[in-house]
């Protein structure tokens, strides 16, 4: 184990806002959902107890008859904002202090950086690179990623969890985005940042970034393990695939869906467009695990082969 | 006798001359003690009130018009739910992240003042700022990391508002608009890695642009590209760099994009933003819980 260079990678300066989101996102998810099984007993308290649900508070926060609904921005919220900008303040300039901004060498085109790295917010995107051709990672699936998380509120026909944290009444919207927000896109970032080492080569965490390494990976296009050699076959064969796959993965999201009496129901209110929006968002969404088992297990490369695109 | 007349005629009108003069005088202390008794009252004097409008007390009328009447506070309410100001509803994010966008602006225009957007100039400016400008380095250290940060605090302000299902009705536009200022913010955050000029920057930069160039139809190695006649030197790559490298040009469209052009787009996108948190209905919760039972039957066309 090169502990070293671990420990060289992780506080490498550009790479500490990396450790402070690994740090940061758990806390935040675990203080969103600590508050959603709150709210999720107060809900099922008063779902058996219809008579109760009539007057009692609907919050977890306290309140006492008599209590003011509102209360004066001056200076209730005021002061907090003052506060936090003063604590922000506080912390920047203690990172400011204590760590200094990167900077290379003059740039030079004649030496590549190796790795040559996307700043960190973008290796989600650079790490896509390896599953999908530029055109698909760089361009394709990040226009989609931004649509679909713009129709999400228009997708999204469930009118419950409106304004406080649920697990209960939302459970797949949650699970969906978790999966893509967390799953998808941060887990990429920390591959590329930790994982993926010179010439873009798998290093294991702790593992010498060999800058000689060459691996002799023969990746394989489907259509070739099938033994299918005309462009027209591939382009056909190509498209049978991953239509099933859209097909399977539909169905698969469609169980998912409609998993109990509630989801159902929501589901029931859906109308086409909408749900049609969101079995293409989520299939092509699963385009990324999928290609990833296939080319990291099965080193498969492309799966569709056409004269125009590959995928 | 003359010596007599001419020494009484001055006494005379001497004396007349200092009763009016302690006249004055004591005119001008009234009107000084006046002056000072209204320091003691500031809320009283006409700067004050042409400045402020309203006198700062307790009252809850002029606690109200207090952020009614500033235009620095009228984005806020009078009054809000009383539950909305606790830090486990909203983890103060958004908040968080418009607040680092000034800190990005100030130290940000500092650093304009120190740079040159020029192949030759650019990367000297920084070991300039570096070694020889009072707290550059921590000036530029400070714009760097509220960069980093206000990246993290947007990714949060995103996953809260889901969380709490934030975008729902009457808020769908508003997440559409938060959306765009992400995208805003992670260009702005990139735009700035290629202005040291350095091998990070450099080749950071290289990645991403070299991503362009397989644009579909718009780029000369995208799918349908080259039969849309893209070479590297008329496709969307070219237009992003100024050239079919990334040089000189691109240097500056990077400046440019990065000091002036996105946090103008930025700036009235946020405009937006905060202007419909408002007029949607203020911050979302924390609101009461809803049953499946109250749920009602969607509308039909």
């Amino acid at each position: 184990m090169d502990w070293v260079q671990l420990w060289e990678i992780t506080t490498l300066p550009d790479n500490v806002p990396i450790v402070l989101l690994i740090l940061v996102i758990p806390f935040y998810a675990w203080y969103g959902l600590r508050q959603a099984f709150a709210n999720d007993r107060l809900i099922d308290s008063l779902e058996a107890d219809p008579e109760m649900a009539k007057t009692h508070h609907r919050k977890t926060q306290p309140w006492k008859p008599g209590w003011a609904r509102e209360i004066q921005v001056w200076p209730y919220l005021l002061r907090m904002e003052f506060l936090v900008a003063i604590i922000v303040t506080f912390i920047l300039m203690v990172w400011s202090i204590t760590l200094d901004a990167p900077l290379e060498e003059p740039a030079n085109p004649s030496l590549t950086m190796n790795p040559a790295k996307a700043p960190w917010y973008f290796l989600g995107l650079q790490e896509m690179l390896v599953y999908f051709d530029p055109w698909m990672a760089g361009v394709v699936l990040p226009t989609l990623i931004l649509v679909g998380l713009m129709v999400i509120p228009y997708m999204d026909s469930n009118p419950l969890g409106n304004g406080y944290y649920t697990y209960k009444q939302r459970k797949f919207a949650i699970w969906a985005f978790c999966f893509g927000f967390i799953v998808l896109w941060l887990s990429m970032v920390v591959i590329g940042t930790f994982i993926r080492g010179p010439g873009w080569i798998w290093f294991w965490p702790g593992q010498t970034w060999d800058h000689n390494k060459l691996i002799f990976e023969a990746n394989r296009d489907l259509p070739d393990m099938f033994g299918i050699t005309s462009m027209l076959g591939k382009s056909l064969f190509g498209a049978v695939v991953v239509g099933l796959f859209a097909l399977v993965t539909a169905l698969g999201v469609h169980k998912l869906f409609t998993w109990n009496a509630f989801n159902r129901k929501i589901y029931n209110r859906m109308s086409l467009i909408q749900y049609l929006l969101l079995q293409f968002f989520l299939v092509t969404m699963m385009l990324l695990p999928a290609k990833m088992v296939a080319r990291l297990v099965f080193r498969i490369k492309y799966v569709w082969v056409t004269p125009w695109f590959n995928i | 006798m003359a010596d007599d007349l001419k020494e009484q005629k001055p006494a005379g009108k001497g004396a007349a001359l200092i009763d009016g003069v302690l006249k004055e005088v004591k005119n001008l202390k009234e009107k000084a003690l006046d002056d000072v008794q209204s320091l003691k009252k500031p809320q009283k004097t006409q700067l004050f009130k042409s400045i402020f409008r309203v006198t700062h007390d307790e009252k809850p009328r002029n606690r109200a018009l207090g952020i009614l009447s500033n235009v620095f506070l009228h984005l806020h309410p009078a009054k809000i739910n009383r539950d909305a100001v606790a830090y486990n509803y909203t983890w103060g994010m958004g908040g968080v992240t418009f607040y680092l966008f000034i800190v990005l602006t100030f130290t940000g225009v500092l650093l304009m003042f120190y740079y040159h957007p020029s192949k030759v100039q650019a990367f000297r400016d920084i070991l300039y700022l570096e070694h020889d400008v009072p707290f550059g380095k921590l000036l530029r250290n400070m714009h760097r990391w509220a960069a980093h940060l206000m990246i993290i605090t947007v990714w949060l302000h995103m996953f809260r508002v889901f969380l709490t299902g934030s975008y729902k009705k009457p808020r769908e536009f508003n997440w559409m608009v938060g959306v765009i200022l992400m995208l805003l913010t992670m260009l702005l955050s990139f735009t700035g890695y290629l202005l040291p000029d350095d091998q990070l920057g450099f080749w950071a930069v290289t990645v991403g642009t070299n991503m362009a160039r397989a644009t579909p139809l718009l780029g000369h190695e995208g799918p349908l590209g080259p039969e849309l006649g893209m070479t590297a030197f008329n496709d969307v790559r070219f237009a992003l760099l100024g050239g079919s490298i990334v040089d000189s040009n691109a240097l500056l469209r990077a400046y440019i994009w990065h000091c002036i052009a996105i946090p103008l787009i930025a700036g009235i996108f946020m405009a937006v933003h905060f202007w419909r948190v408002r007029k949607d209905g203020g911050i979302s919760g924390p609101a009461p819980v809803m049953l499946e039972s109250e749920i009602k039957e969607p509308r039909r066309f």
